[in-house]
């Protein structure tokens, strides 16, 4: 397993600093932060993870969302010191050798995203969806999406685009992710 | 027949542009990061109106990381305090003295990183005294109102007034009419909220070149306005819009947070970076629509439409800051006589000043079309059920016929094409337009509520031809600069801007089809204004209508000279040469024929003596006529009674925005924009108290729907090419915004006939319906 | 939209935790899903010193059924409500509510403990706390103590909770034979607070007469309201259409809702009546073997 370590140029140990351990995609992380530091933040600018996305200040949009320990949680609205010694999934890492997740593909081919703003957000609420659920009902998956916000694609091609993984990911032995 | 070239025009291949977003490596403004770069946040003003009396620095500038604090008071040191509106209007970038409603931005913090320069924006101390507050922009009107905009010399707060068409004469028809409705709609302020807000990174190198990567559906058009407000010469202003995560309209005017990063950047030396939050966006940034509207509509005893009268009162906020093309302050609000042939019609709109944050531009639609689109198909609705005929058949009778385009309408506009009848008739076909009707009356006997709603809209897109559209003077032409490579690959660079729409892959396939080459050898690029032609950006659905045309006839240019080529290598007289089956044909003599990628090589290896090397053109479109998509939209909803809830049980979409270039996308379009066309209807709206508070300010109470909320959606097409576009598109990013709202609230007002309720203002949230439903509360 | 910054513990016993809020004096806060909490810290408007993050406290995470009562550890997440087996046969309400409760990515990080102790009138649980007449059991530096939860409420944002202390458990009545419940809630789109939200549990007994009847109502007024008249009226009736309606009525009168966006007072008012009488018929159709 790699390992990438960081730590705050010139910063002193205090009591509004951390250090944690962070497994984010697979590689693990050390890093000392402010405690006021959002999980988003961290992800993208400490860890340049751009792919997960801001959209708003309170919560509603989702663009923000990644796995914890295989949760799907709103980063914008978690301190990046609440997931040491945890694991975090983003959109980053659902490729696997070169090889594209189902939840992906589907995006892809069902023309689920236009802007592409809410989509890694969408994409990674939709696996843990599928996670709980492999096949579930447009009504589920509308509702197990909510917490997500397109302005661009009125959620028809998204539910399709669920569809679509579920149907892969249950094809036995071709593989996906 | 043919084959068909690989990713040309009407195939729905997946896009090109998704392989970067769906792993997360889209580049959008947010994640951009240069060395050293510092992050500029805004203090923003709690009151409406009020006089600043001090903004003191110190304990800000005290606060670790902080670098520098920048008021009004520093920009108008260099002349940079206002800064010009598209509508020749003048907007503050940070106040020297007032501030003229909530949110307005107060003072920019630089700092090291959000954090610091957030803990910096609390830290800044500034002193107001409140002054009166005017919310209702018909009470801004009448005499005594406090005076808004003294700056400007003004003794009102009266913008401008606009009109068009013949007064008397409408008048007169109304007069003469047997039946005559009126119908007050306010469609309300509402915001385009794209889930990515606005931003920008400003940089200054060495050269003192400033390069501003932004969030702007127009790079070209703002660069200039940059040049001309700045004094900084307009080779050395790049602006470049990267990935965009959705624009609607709102990324098309340049806000104060740009021009203080820009400020900062040039006074810090280092690279500037602004993210607006959303609250920032929702209460700062341009609202759209904000229309009152009284609209009279006039009918034969049989129901033949004859005359419109239509007069309005504009709310736009401290300043006109609207996105409209400079002749029409109010858009294209005269689109308004809809699909329907009137002899007489008359509008008149004025614009009024207001505390609230200025705006006027579009939400996914062509200016003003929406208000415009809605105002008619509800009245349209509302004289059938009041002439107690058919709304389905009462259209069919007053269409403007097939066989009468190109058709002029009464308040000027050439109607390129169009089949009404054709597609309504086809919307009742998909969702079973009789049989909800007797389901309706059945249920009505019972005292449930369900109504079935209609709107067939017509939209006029693609500005537009140069002798009548311009914004600031700019004509509204766009561009496509296409070369071809030795290989036979392609790249195209174009004036426009996607935020969504899939232009590298739309663009991709028009030069398919018209150069024969797969769309996978055409790479598209766009937004980076030191290379891309100039052109005036992507809104109104102008992009397929304009930039899609230039691309087709940079293409034919090409060809032009690829003939010629082709004749060479074929050692015939390029007479002899024809373009078919996408390749060059001696004519009569298929089976002698040269692609494409044959001709490219040549162009570079073996070309015509007297020849330029090279296989390349550029060319500026100017369309000579709007295009006109439409559409038939029916939606059949379930009101419940008591809580006034409205369940959208279907609806139904058919549009025509004539050749289609990829299915798919197009089929996306129409979902984003019913979609937006629903979120009005239902439940967006940015509601200001009697002190100018805004009650909307975050998601919280701007209601974005879920998937749940959303219904789903049932499209269908039927295909009226525009007879002057190149390959006869007509552009749709918008049509399905523009049409939804009035089916909706139409079904609605259907399910509540029993009661007598002529209109609900949107958004018909429960409570509205529910007193609608007890007001009138009947049998 | 950042927060200052501030002190942050994450201890592994309670009685760790309960020793670092009681060594900051009020000066700091419980953090436990953060849903509301890191929210309103967002905006400045909670600036807590130091935040004492009670999510590595091992065994406070649990639904349990006893002789006497149905057990919530704090740290439950409310989307838990939604799934767990015992809550969706016998206490349908908290299962109603927790599909309700903001939207599921939220919900599989709040907790339960956080619902009820953060006193938003906006809050789902409380309102089915108050119609299960559940008691909270807090425990803060001078031990545990029992809290019932018609007594918790104070006003928006303030209850009986101290400073100090940590609610660790939420504790219903056994549902005993024959009873039902129900939650129902009127809301503008997924995400959204209630306009009205209203919670039912009772239960039918062999003659038909209703026992135990509790309402508890959400976000129509400055806590969430235990509309006692109403619940005291439904008692021994068989709930007939007029008993529903009187009972609406009732709980409507113990509302005082304010206007806003949702609506105005009038409007929240009557949505309180209707959805009394729906849930209760709702409870009701429950308590006799429904859905
Ligand atoms: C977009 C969005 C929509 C929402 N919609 C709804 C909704 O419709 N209905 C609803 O009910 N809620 C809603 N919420 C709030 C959400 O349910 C929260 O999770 C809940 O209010 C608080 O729980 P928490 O565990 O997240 O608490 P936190 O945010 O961690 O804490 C909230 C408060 O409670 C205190 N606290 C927490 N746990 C304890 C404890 N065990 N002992 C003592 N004090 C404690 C904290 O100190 C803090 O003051 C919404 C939230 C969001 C972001
Ligand atoms: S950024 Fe909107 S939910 Fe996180
Ligand atoms: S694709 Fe643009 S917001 Fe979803």
């Amino acid at each position: 397993m790699a390992i990438d370590v960081e730590e705050v140029t010139g910063s002193t140990p205090s009591t509004t600093t951390r250090t944690i351990h962070v497994t984010v995609n697979g590689v693990a992380h050390r890093s000392t932060i402010q405690n006021r530091m959002l999980l988003v933040h961290y992800l993208r600018e400490r860890l340049r993870l751009t792919g997960t996305h801001i959209g708003c200040d309170t919560a509603h949009c989702g663009a923000c969302t990644v796995l914890v320990d295989g949760t799907p949680v709103k980063s914008c609205n978690l301190f990046a010191v609440q997931v040491d010694g945890r694991k975090v999934d983003t959109v980053e890492g659902l490729e696997k050798g070169g090889k594209l997740h189902p939840v992906q593909e589907g995006f892809h081919l069902e023309h689920g995203l236009q802007c592409g703003y809410c989509t890694p957000g969408m994409m990674m609420a939709s696996v843990a969806l599928l996670a709980r659920n492999p096949n579930p009902t447009e009504e589920e998956i509308r509702r197990g999406l909510s917490g997500n916000l397109c302005r661009c694609t009125g959620y028809v091609n998204i539910v399709k685009a669920v569809q679509h993984a579920a149907k892969k990911m249950q094809e036995p032995a071709k593989g996906g992710a | 027949m043919a084959e068909a070239i690989a990713g040309g025009i009407g195939q729905s291949i997946p896009r090109k542009e998704d392989a970067r977003f769906i792993r997360g490596k889209g580049n959008y403004v947010d994640d951009v990061d240069l060395p050293g770069m510092l992050f500029l946040d805004l203090v923003r003003s709690p009151y409406a109106h009020a006089k600043i009396t001090a903004i003191r620095k110190e304990k800000a500038l005290a606060v670790p990381g902080v670098l520098a604090v920048i008021t009004g008071a520093d920009l108008a040191a260099a002349k940079l305090a206002w800064m010009p509106t598209l509508m020749s209007d003048t907007q503050m970038v940070l106040p020297t003295d007032t501030v003229m409603f909530q949110g307005q931005e107060v003072a920019g913090v630089v700092g090291v990183d959000r954090y610091a320069a957030a803990d910096g924006v609390a830290a800044v101390e500034v002193d107001y005294e409140p002054l009166p507050v005017v919310i209702d922009p018909f009470k801004a009107l009448e005499p005594g109102a406090p005076v808004l905009r003294p700056d400007k010399k003004k003794t009102d707060n009266h913008i401008w007034h606009w009109e068009v068409g013949d007064k008397a004469e409408t008048e007169k028809a109304l007069k003469n009419s047997a039946v005559v409705i009126t119908e007050k709609l306010y469609i309300p302020r509402i915001h385009v909220s794209s889930i990515e807000t606005c931003g920008c990174v400003a940089q200054v190198d060495a050269m003192g070149k400033l390069t501003v990567w932004m969030t702007t559906q127009a790079p070209h058009a703002i660069r200039t306005v940059f040049a001309l407000v700045s004094g900084l010469p307009e080779q050395n202003i790049r602006v470049i819009s990267p990935d965009i995560g959705g624009g609607f309209g709102g990324k098309v005017p340049v806000y104060p947070g740009y021009v203080i990063a820009v400020v900062a950047a040039l006074t810090t030396g280092k690279p500037v970076k602004w993210i607006e939050d959303r609250t920032g966006n929702l209460t700062s940034d341009s609202f759209a629509r904000d229309y009152h509207i009284e609209a009279e509509m006039g009918a034969t005893k049989d129901g033949k439409l004859t005359a419109l009268r239509v007069k309005t009162l504009a709310d736009h906020g401290y300043t006109d800051a609207a996105a409209n093309p400079s002749k029409f302050p109010a858009g294209l609000f005269h689109i308004i006589t809809g699909s329907y042939p009137f002899a007489a019609a008359f509008v008149e709109v004025d614009a009024a000043y207001t505390n609230k944050p200025p705006g006027g531009i579009a939400y996914r639609c062509s200016f003003r079309v929406t208000e415009a689109a809605y105002t008619i198909e509800r009245l349209v609705e509302n004289m059938a059920h009041r002439l107690q005929i058919d709304p389905a058949e009462f259209r069919m009778r007053n269409f403007i016929r097939p066989d009468a385009f190109p058709f002029k309408s009464v308040l000027g506009w050439t109607y390129d094409s169009g089949n009404y009848g054709g597609a309504l008739k086809k919307a009742m076909e998909m969702i079973g337009y009789a049989d909800l009707r007797k389901e309706q009356a059945e249920k009505r006997k019972r005292g449930e509520l369900m109504g079935i709603g209609i709107s067939s809209f017509t939209e006029i897109v693609g500005a537009g031809p140069s002798q009548t559209f311009d914004i600031l003077g700019i004509k509204m032409f766009d561009s496509a600069e296409v070369r071809i490579h030795p290989t036979g690959k392609v790249i195209a660079r174009l004036g426009t801007k996607s935020q969504g729409q899939g232009h590298e892959t739309t663009y991709a396939q028009i030069l398919a089809e018209e150069l024969g080459l797969p769309a996978d050898a055409i790479n598209i690029e766009e937004g980076d204004t030191d290379t891309a032609p100039y052109g005036l950006g992507t809104y109104a659905s102008r992009s397929t209508p304009t930039s899609g045309a230039a691309a087709a006839m940079a293409a034919r240019k090409i060809r032009e000279k690829a003939a010629k080529i082709a004749a060479h290598l074929l050692e015939v007289s390029p007479d002899d040469i024809e373009w078919k089956d996408h390749k060059f044909q001696v004519k009569g003599v298929p089976e002698k024929s040269k692609t494409m990628a044959d001709v490219a090589f040549a162009a570079y290896t073996n070309f015509p003596k007297g020849m330029e090397a090279g296989l390349e053109a550029t060319d500026y479109y100017d369309p000579p006529n709007m295009t006109y998509p439409f559409g038939s939209y029916i939606c059949a909803v379930d009101v419940d009674k008591e809580t006034g809830q409205v369940k959208i049980r279907r609806f139904v979409a058919v549009d025509d925005c004539g050749v289609i270039i990829n299915p798919t996308i197009v089929d996306g379009q129409i979902h984003g924009g019913l979609t937006m066309g629903f979120a009005p209807a239902m439940l967006e709206e940015i509601p200001y108290d009697a002190d100018g508070n805004n009650r909307a300010g975050s998601f919280l109470e701007y209601l974005l729907p879920t998937a749940v909320e959303t219904p789903k959606w049932e499209t269908g097409k039927t295909v009226t090419p525009s007879p002057h576009h190149p390959f006869g598109a007509k552009g749709v990013g918008e049509s399905a915004t523009v049409g939804a709202p009035a089916a909706i609230v139409n079904a609605v007002l259907d399910a509540l006939e029993p009661y007598g309720v002529t209109n609900i203002d949107i958004p018909l949230s429960p409570h509205k319906v529910w007193k609608a439903i007890h007001a009138k509360d009947a049998k | 939209m950042y927060p200052p910054n501030f002190e942050y513990y994450a201890p592994t016993t309670l009685d760790e935790a309960i020793g670092l809020l009681d060594q900051h004096q009020g000066e700091a806060k419980v953090l436990a899903g953060g849903q509301s909490l890191i929210g309103m810290m967002k905006l400045r408007l909670a600036q807590p010193a130091a935040l004492v993050d009670i999510n590595r406290i091992p065994d406070l995470s649990y639904v349990r059924e006893d002789a006497s009562a149905l057990a919530i550890g704090a740290l439950t997440r409310t989307a838990e409500l939604g799934r767990s087996d015992v809550i969706r046969a016998r206490y349908a309400i908290l299962a109603d509510a927790g599909r309700e409760i903001a939207d599921p990515t939220v919900r599989n990080w709040g907790t339960v403990g956080g619902n009820l102790s953060h006193g938003d009138p906006g809050n789902d649980l409380p309102a089915c706390m108050l119609a299960l007449n559940a008691e909270y059991v807090a425990q803060g530096p001078k031990g545990r103590r029992t809290i019932p939860a018609r007594k918790f409420y104070q006003d928006s944002f303030v209850t009986a909770l101290g400073p100090s202390e940590v609610l660790v458990e939420a504790r219903v009545p056994r549902a005993g034979p024959g009873s039902g419940s129900a939650y129902s809630k009127m809301e503008r789109k997924v995400g959204d607070y209630a306009t009205a939200a209203v919670g039912v549990r009772l239960a039918v007994a062999k003659s038909g007469a209703i026992e135990g009847a509790g309402i508890g109502l959400t976000n129509v007024g400055p806590t969430a309201i235990y509309a006692a008249a109403a619940s005291d009226f439904l008692n021994g009736k068989t709930g007939s259409a007029a008993d529903l309606e009187k009972a609406g009525e009732l709980a409507a009168s113990a509302s005082a809702p304010v206007a806003d966006n949702r609506g105005p007072v009038e409007f929240k008012r009557d949505m309180v009546r209707v959805w009394t009488r729906r849930t209760v018929a709702h409870a009701i159709a429950r308590a006799k073997g429904g859905a």
